[in-house]
């Protein structure tokens, strides 16, 4: 628990964090909860830390043009807690509200979260579900990932070296939900699974659910959204959607904590759960 | 003068003491302490399980700035003796830092010695470590068999202790063995429930981790330890030993200590490395463990597969009982680690009158961190192996397990019970605690209730515990350091009270407990009482807070030493007032003549006097101060009962606890607030192995669960609201009739839980669970996936 020597910096704004990043090769610090872990195990020896969180700006949750856009900063108690999300996207607020614990949740950013793409965390399947822009600024100038091709593989993501991620934006969704497996040592996800539906006159016009927790990296249940579009809004088509949900995933991971049957299993579980919730809200 | 009385405080719910200062951040533990030109010590530790030290490269680690030392395991050894154990066991030689095999990931093969504690972490990591790898010994059960390799050359098999009998028909001395009484209890029998059990191992994982600051000082040619232990005065001894120092040139302190569970008793590697190096170096070393290093340096509990036989007749009568314990103690004997299995056979005869109970215990050598004392040691195993089989009895008989309980059990009016472990139970009401429990659970209710949530599909479970441990540890004869304890009440100048205390809290709340006592024998304000502990230069003698023993023992010891303070007290009070001294009344600090409080004197004027004594009265010496040494004159059994109701996800497999009904019996209360919050905390960890704990090893000896990540620790989110009671039958062992509380929690919770699982899935043909309750393990069953046609 005793990392190797770092140098710290501190940016006072994403245009300096992109200087400091460039000019140190160093690993963006925000939250910690992701990063300093690894460090304390020595698993990951930055030479340099530039602290991104206090730059002004790049925390809150705001409104713009009927999309709510969720600064990268953002810890998840802010999330959890947030006005604007509990009236106009509730789940969202519900998924940060689940992540680890208090003491994770005071500390931890969804930009962290987005970035590290750990394969259990919550946040990306949400993500999925809302099919977020992922706001991304870089020495050569800005840019905006869609979530579905922004989580590529195993901690990997759509994002370079010389790059911050500076927010998310989406369309709010209030008919929708987030249902998760703990894991009980680390609360992370063994499975989550993120819904969110759009329902006209008790039928589902379209449907995106993201799956984290199950593989190298969260995905969207492609098979499940198409059997759900156009249909109507009910238990039983729920059931069917998602009766085979992730079956064509290939790789599905398998530890102390659940074997890989055992997550197959509760891949349809979850997904049935995310969505009646998310029913209860259209 | 008419002022009320003070208020009585022994019995009341008088909030801790030490709270404030350990929730603000005040307190100050062993890393918090620091000495000018302190060093500190980083371990190179083994990262596989088995294997022979081939080559260690120092240099690059001796070549750094800063680096005052580096040794490896064989330059210690020129000057460090071989671990020293507290056990008659044979055992295989332990060193401190090893020298040509490492027998467990963690185990210490090297040691820096550096100016800071990063520095000395890098240095370790530059050390270069080559071993010819040996087969990781990782199942006990094929270990006895010598598979897959010996890990110690003098024991064959892996065989700690090869097989040690106890209970009916069995010598003490385990000479003779008469079979008779046994084979005919099983031979008559209607019905035998076999069952093989395993109690897994757990990480104690207390809030602080393990620390230590020794300072030797080669002008005085004396030591100062600090140490995060849970028995000052046992490391004094040790580290004197190690040292070649006497016991008066070592001063030991427990600072502020944030929980041992059990963990804490033990003298490790890293202390006496750090004494051995500050008197070699003639410098202040610290050592600060990292959780990291916490889970594989630290020792586990628990740890013992139990083969179990329990024979009885159709209308619930048990005829006998057979237990045969297998315990993984992993790599090497630490202080007490051969010794806790023998509680788990000491225990086996339970709350039951069972006629005959054989015993046979075998310790296993593993490649794996060492077991020894967390939280209940042994006495858990043995409640969970024996509750478990009083179930599946109940269950196989059609009999309601509360009934199945009652009808066996010792009755109250045959105390002291000589058990047929050879156990002497001091005092006991099973019925009581037991109707108690069912009345407050409204047991009948409850098993509607159950009915019911069962009829609308859900897999609810009632599980239903008794228990017994052996506490208040005890005459000198069961401890290898003695088993009294010791305190000095001082009657200070100024007329408060300082009372010393060998029984050394690290969350009990003595400092509470204590001044409550003192407070009400004096009846003065508790704010005039102040307790010491934790520190050799100022508790002259003490054995240490472990086995639920620091309010039975060292209660007591506080107590006589107080009646003794007080008397003398009384002598000068006596002079002082020209009274007898048994005509005294002390009230609200004053000491006066019974009838005449307006001439008394207050506890001020009277010390003041005891120290000023012109002229000292014929007889006496000067000063209030006067210590006393308890020697119990048998250890304490408390017992209770433990309800647990427990609902399984039929989709996910995941238990949910609903209910944790407890009456635990522990004789008198000081404190009952105190003793809720021991409860409490017992009843987390015994839930927390039931359903959330466990430490695992793969194949190749490698710990898996090694972090926070991976072992899992019981949250406040995960219990139900604890409904608590007591009954009280008082211990005859100690004038307090307090029995002790500590472990309690973790004795009847775990069985309940893993029967009310075992409950909630009957319909599913399941007889048995091994804990700890993994969802995906239930999931298994509930679906029909366990491969085990039920029997997981």
């Amino acid at each position: 628990m005793i990392p190797t020597a770092f140098d710290y910096q501190r940016a006072t704004s994403i245009d300096d964090a992109l200087a400091k990043l460039k000019a140190s090769g160093g690993k963006l610090l925000a939250g910690g909860h992701s990063l300093v872990p690894l460090m304390k195990l020595r698993l990951s020896e930055p030479g340099v830390l530039i602290d991104i969180a206090r730059i002004p700006g790049l925390a809150g949750v705001s409104e713009k043009d009927g999309e709510i856009e969720i600064g990268a900063a953002t810890v998840h108690h802010d999330v959890a807690t947030s006005a604007l999300l509990r009236e106009k996207c509730p789940f969202v607020a519900d998924a940060a509200s689940d992540i680890g614990d208090q003491q994770v949740r005071n500390r931890g950013t969804i930009g962290g979260s987005l970035a590290h793409s750990d394969p259990a965390a919550d946040y990306p399947a949400v993500m999925l579900a809302l099919e977020a822009d992922i706001l991304i600024k870089g020495s050569s100038g800005s840019r905006t990932v869609k979530a579905s091709s922004f989580f590529q593989d195993l901690f990997t993501v759509d994002l370079a070296s010389d790059e911050i991620i500076v927010g998310v934006r989406f369309a709010p969704v209030k008919s929708a939900a987030y249902a998760k497996l703990h894991q009980r040592a680390s609360h992370f996800a063994i499975v989550g699974v993120a819904a969110a539906l759009d329902v006209k006159g008790g039928k589902i016009q379209s449907a995106r659910v993201g799956l984290t927790g199950a593989g190298t990296h969260a995905v969207r249940l492609s098979t499940v959204e198409s059997a759900l579009t156009g249909k109507p809004l009910s238990k039983a088509t729920i059931e069917a959607a998602s009766s085979n949900a992730g079956a064509e995933i290939k790789d599905i991971n398998s530890d102390i904590h659940a074997s890989e049957d055992y997550r197959r299993a509760m891949i349809p579980v979850f997904t049935r759960r995310a969505l009646e919730a998310a029913m209860a809200r259209a | 003068m008419s002022s009320p009385v003070l208020p009585k405080l022994v019995g009341a719910r008088v909030k801790r003491r030490e709270d404030p200062r350990l929730i603000q951040g005040l307190g100050t533990y062993v890393d918090d302490i620091k000495i000018v030109g302190m060093q500190h010590l980083a371990f190179k530790r083994a990262d596989i399980a088995h294997g022979r030290i081939t080559s260690i490269d120092t240099n690059a680690a001796a070549a750094m700035d800063g680096v005052e030392a580096v040794y490896t395991g064989k330059q210690i050894a020129e000057f460090l003796a071989p671990m020293p154990i507290g056990t008659p066991f044979p055992s295989p030689e332990h060193r401190a830092v090893a020298v040509d095999n490492v027998c467990f990931v963690g185990e210490p093969v090297a040691v820096v010695v550096a100016s800071d504690r990063y520095l000395a972490r890098d240095a370790a990591d530059a050390i270069v470590v080559t071993y010819e790898t040996l087969p990781a010994v990782v199942d006990p059960e094929l270990a006895m068999t010598g598979k897959p390799a010996v890990i110690h050359e003098k024991f064959a098999n892996n065989l700690a202790v090869p097989l040690v009998p106890s209970g009916t028909g069995v010598a003490p001395d385990g000479s003779k063995m008469d079979d008779t009484a046994i084979n005919k209890a099983f031979a008559d029998a209607e019905v035998v429930i076999s069952q093989r059990m395993v109690n897994h191992r757990l990480a104690p994982s207390a809030m602080e981790p393990r620390g230590v600051l020794a300072h030797f000082e080669p002008g005085k040619r004396t030591m100062t330890i600090w140490s995060s232990t849970q028995n000052p005065h046992i490391l004094r001894t040790m580290i004197a030993a190690m040292n070649g120092l006497g016991e008066d040139q070592v001063r030991a302190i427990a600072p502020e200590v944030g929980g041992g569970f059990g963990a804490k008793i033990n003298i490790y590697a890293e202390e006496y490395v750090a004494a051995a190096i500050s008197k070699r170096l003639g410098i202040p070393i610290k050592w600060a463990e990292d959780r990291s290093e916490a889970f594989v340096a630290t020792i586990h509990g628990r740890g013992i597969i139990g083969y179990v036989d329990l024979a009885a007749k159709r209308d619930g009568t048990v005829l006998g009982l057979k237990l045969r314990l297998i315990a993984d103690i992993g790599a090497y004997n630490m202080l007490l680690t051969a010794a806790i299995p023998t509680l788990t056979m000491l225990m086996a005869n339970a709350t039951y009158n069972i006629p005959a109970v054989r015993a046979t215990l075998t310790e296993v050598f593993t490649n794996k961190t060492p077991t020894d004392a967390y939280r209940g040691a042994g006495r858990p195993e043995a409640t969970y192996f024996v509750e478990r089989a009083m179930d599946m009895l109940a269950r196989e008989l059609e009999m309601d397990p509360a009934e199945l309980r009652r009808k066996n059990f010792i009755p109250k009016n045959k105390f002291p019970f000589h058990t047929q472990m050879g156990a002497v139970y001091d005092s006991g009401d099973y019925e009581k605690a037991l109707d108690q429990a069912l009345t407050n659970a409204d047991w009948k209710g409850l098993q509607a209730q159950r009915d019911k949530m069962r009829a609308e599909g859900r897999l609810v479970g009632l599980g239903l515990a008794m228990y017994v441990e052996v506490c208040g540890i005890g005459p000198s004869a069961s401890l290898p350091t003695g088993g009294w304890e010791h305190s000095q009440v001082t009657i200070e100048r100024d007329g408060r009270i300082s009372a010393t205390t060998g029984a050394s809290p690290h969350g009990q709340g003595n400092e509470t407990t204590f001044a409550q006592m003192l407070a009400d024998q004096f009846s003065v304000p508790f704010e005039h009482v102040t307790i010491q502990h934790g520190d050799t230069g100022v508790v002259k003698q003490g054995i240490g807070t472990f086995g639920s023993r620091s309010q039975a023992v060292g209660g007591t010891a506080i107590l006589m030493a107080g009646t003794k303070a007080k008397a003398k007290m009384a002598k000068f009070a006596a002079a002082m007032l020209e009274a007898s001294e048994d005509d005294l009344v002390f009230e609200n600090g004053r000491i006066f003549v019974k009838g005449a409080p307006a001439k008394g004197k207050s506890f001020a004027e009277v010390s003041n006097f005891a120290y000023i004594p012109v002229p000292l009265p014929p007889g006496l010496e000067p000063g209030l101060s006067e210590e006393a040494f308890f020697e119990p004159s048998n250890n304490t059994y408390p017992f209770g009962c433990h309800i647990s109701m427990l609902e399984i996800d039929r989709e996910t497999g995941e238990p949910k606890l609903l209910r944790l009904v407890a009456v635990d019996d522990a004789g008198h209360l000081i404190n009952p607030l105190i003793v809720e919050g021991q409860i409490h905390g017992g009843l987390a960890q015994g839930i927390g192995q039931a359903m959330i704990e466990e430490v695992v090893y793969n194949s190749d000896g490698q710990l898996v669960t090694g972090s926070f990540m991976d072992y899992a620790l019981p949250r406040a989110i995960d219990f139900p609201r604890f409904e608590l009671d007591a009954t009280v039958t008082p211990t005859p062992v100690n004038p307090l009739g307090a029995k002790g509380v500590g472990e309690a929690g973790t004795l009847g919770s775990t069985p309940s839980i893993v029967s009310a699982a075992v409950d909630a899935l009957s319909g599913f043909g399941v007889k048995h669970i091994d804990m700890m309750l993994r969802p995906e393990k239930l999931w298994r069953i509930i679906h029909g996936k366990d491969g085990k046609g039920g029997q997981a």
